[in-house]
């Protein structure tokens, strides 16, 4: 404990240590271990599924899975499901559930395409409406959850039912509303340039590497247990390594023609993803609002003594989910070239509640993290996707779906009796 | 009405001083005309039966509940206490039996839960771990790993030992802890009722409500007994035996002190309605 001075140290034996520090990478590596087998094993269930399952896939079907092709054809997939997750952890988080975010987003969708295609608004302006939409649906289940006091289940079910009907008539019986603009249409069907993916790439990792080493400093400064430097290298190295194994798989070219079509670079959605992601996490860890969330989540009571605006807390984290939710309309109907009655319908919003439980998100609130819902939501759509490739039906996609899904809440269910008995809970 | 029977030798100034408080929910007086002297630098046990209206004399300080009539002075002045932000903004907090802690978070956030600590509008989470740590380390507490443990792997103690300094933190006057040994085991209970007493140390005036005579006697400096609502004494815990203040629990008097007329006080049904000392 020599890198840290107690403000009142009667006695330096006793200080506290803090986790959030580690002094050599031994000692981070050592208190990692610890810390999962105490029962806090975070994303990791997910993250090795997810690196079996693209084993798996990988020797099963070398030539077709995982082609750069492929990979990127994945990430489309996944992005709506994903954007949707990023929306249900607030909800969950809060120990609530929405169960209309996927027909929310294509209620906002339709409402886009309307503006856009059926009036000429310009894009930005539909999409101001789309995401307008949103706030008003996430609005009115938030009121009735908070302040009348209905089981979000109950609400949502209505709305999942009430917007789906919505959708229905806003499109007209068996008819679909066209997505012409081309920016729209390039957030899922476009890529970034090699060199601008690969620019995003450096100054984001020099940021991050920047924040961190800061961060790190500013603790020791304060006082406190910082990461030291190889720690803090440790860390960025094995960052850069990641993101640029990824930057540079997906600046392959992945066209089958190349003289004819050239298909290269990261894909714009991953851009909208990254940002959803830094942000929303931003505002969860970092603000007064992120720490009340998990507050009501883990103790409405405790919350409420403590001079928390409950009710208010209840209110945003439904807003935030219709909001992404609209978000992940737009993606779909980009996707799509159009909005149908079937738009964020069928299992989207299973998928997504999937994603979010499979990336380690408790459905009983307070504990999760936005990057839950990209883990899962990758888990869910290689599942998806490879299974496609080995040739299997639709029936046992959705099968193995359910398996993974129940593994994942028996490793919720087991880590959780595990912290039970360590003493972590 | 006159029962307060055995002076309280220590005549400093109090804290919180009621007079002739009441309290009725309908029809059922909780509250009868009681008084209650809270002085800084003190322990003061509130012990009574269960019913005796301890809870709905906290709950009216910390202005969960208004009191119907009485006085309620704080440091000297009248104040009214209508929700608990009045009585937060005098200085009182009351840590409660069900503590109230969010398990999912750490010893840190739960210490700043609802007050966080922030620089240029984000959480400032160096000061807010500086501060608890200095805050505990403070109240020599020793037991706490590491402040940023989460609080559910905390014993029952250690989850006691945040809550109260809690707040220590936010600069309180007057701490009030409803039970706060009751689930506790033996070492904890001691390092709990240790910790009481350092609050005390450091000038603060402390409520203690227990039904354990034995941490009372342990660490009270003056005791309050509630009978059927009424305080019927208020004095220095060295003064009595512990057999005394059972037998004003149980029957509202003991020899000299509590309630007069043991004839009215034996009559009195166990409803709590009529003790049988308006004659």
């Amino acid at each position: 404990m020599s890198t840290v001075t107690e403000p009142q140290a009667a006695d330096p034996q006793s200080g506290f240590s803090t986790t959030p520090g580690a002094r050599s990478l031994r000692d981070a590596a050592r208190a990692y271990g610890q810390k999962v087998r105490g029962g806090d094993v975070g994303a990791l269930p997910a993250v090795a599924g997810l690196i079996a399952l693209v084993i798996v896939f990988a020797a099963l079907r070398p030539a077709t899975f995982t082609t750069a092709f492929n990979v990127a054809n994945l990430i489309n997939q996944s992005a709506a499901v994903i954007v949707i997750a990023m929306g249900l952890v607030f909800v969950l988080l809060l120990g609530e559930i929405d169960l209309s975010a996927g027909f929310a987003g294509g209620t906002a969708a339709a409402v886009m395409g309307i503006f856009m295609t059926n009036r000429g608004l310009a894009w930005p302006l539909a999409l101001a409406l789309c995401l307008l939409t949103g706030v008003v649906i996430g609005t009115c289940i938030g009121l009735l959850v908070s302040y009348l006091g209905i089981p979000s289940f109950v609400v949502t079910l209505a709305a999942f039912l009430g917007l789906q009907g919505l959708l229905l008539v806003l499109i007209g019986e068996g008819g679909t509303i066209a997505y012409r603009n081309e920016t729209v249409l390039s957030i899922m069907n476009n890529n970034l340039p090699v060199w601008l993916g690969w620019t995003i790439y450096v100054v984001g990792l020099v940021f991050y590497a920047l924040m961190t080493f800061r961060r790190s400093v500013s603790r020791r400064k304060a006082g406190l247990t910082g990461d030291v430097l190889s720690v803090w290298a440790f860390k960025t190295a094995a960052m850069a390594v990641i993101l640029g194994l990824a930057t540079y798989y997906l600046s392959l070219e992945r066209s089958k023609n190349p003289d004819v079509t050239s298909l290269k670079g990261v894909p714009i959605v991953v851009v909208v993803l990254l940002g959803l992601l830094i942000v929303l996490t931003f505002a969860l860890t970092r603000t007064s609002w992120g720490r009340h969330v998990y507050a009501v989540g883990g103790n409405a009571e405790a919350a409420r003594r403590a001079g928390i605006n409950v009710a208010g807390v209840r209110m945003a984290g439904f807003v935030i989910c219709s909001t992404l939710a609209a978000i992940a309309g737009v993606l779909l109907a980009s996707r799509d070239n159009s909005v149908s009655p079937t738009t964020g319908g069928s299992s989207t919003l299973l998928y997504a509640v999937g994603a979010a439980v499979i990336g380690g998100t408790s459905l009983f609130g307070g504990k999760g993290r936005i990057v839950d819902a990209i883990i899962g939501g990758l888990v869910v759509a290689v599942i998806d996707n490879g299974m496609s490739l080995l040739n299997q039906s639709s029936g046992r996609v959705y099968m193995v779906t359910g398996l993974v899904l129940l593994i994942a809440a028996s490793v919720d269910a087991l880590s959780r009796r595990r912290a039970a008995a360590t003493g972590r809970a | 009405m006159t029962t307060m029977s055995a002076p309280v030798s220590d005549r400093t100034a109090p804290l919180l001083s009621l007079r002739g408080v009441n309290k009725s929910f309908g029809a059922v007086d909780v509250l009868r005309s009681v008084d209650l002297d809270v002085r800084p630098g003190k322990v003061t046990a509130l012990v009574g039966d269960n019913g005796a209206g301890k809870s709905t004399l906290i709950k009216g300080i910390a202005g969960i509940h208004t009191f119907d009539a009485g006085g309620y002075t704080f440091d000297g002045n009248p104040v009214t206490v209508h929700s608990p932000k009045d009585s937060n903004a005098l200085g009182i907090s009351v840590v409660y039996q069900d503590l109230a802690l969010c398990d999912n978070l750490d010893v840190v956030q739960n210490m700043y839960l609802g007050r966080e600590l922030r620089k240029a509008r984000l959480l400032d989470e160096d000061a807010m771990e500086a501060r608890a740590k200095e805050t505990l380390s403070g109240l020599s507490v020793r037991t706490l790993k590491s402040v940023r443990q989460q609080v559910a792997s905390l014993s029952g103690g250690q989850r006691q030992t945040v809550a109260i300094a809690r707040a220590v933190l936010w600069n309180s006057r007057l701490v009030i802890l409803d039970e706060p040994t009751a689930a506790l085991g033996v070492a904890q209970t001691e390092q709990v009722l240790l910790l009481v007493r350092r609050l005390a140390d450091r000038g603060l005036a402390v409520i203690l409500i227990s039904h354990n005579l034995t941490d009372v006697f342990a660490v009270a400096d003056e005791i309050g007994v509630l009978y059927l609502g009424q305080m019927v004494a208020q004095f220095d815990a060295k003064s009595v035996t512990s057999n005394q203040v059972v037998e004003l629990i149980t029957g509202g008097r003991s020899g000299d002190l509590g309630l007069k007329r043991p004839e009215d006080t034996a009559s009195a049904p166990a409803t709590g309605t009529d003790a049988g000392v308006q004659s």
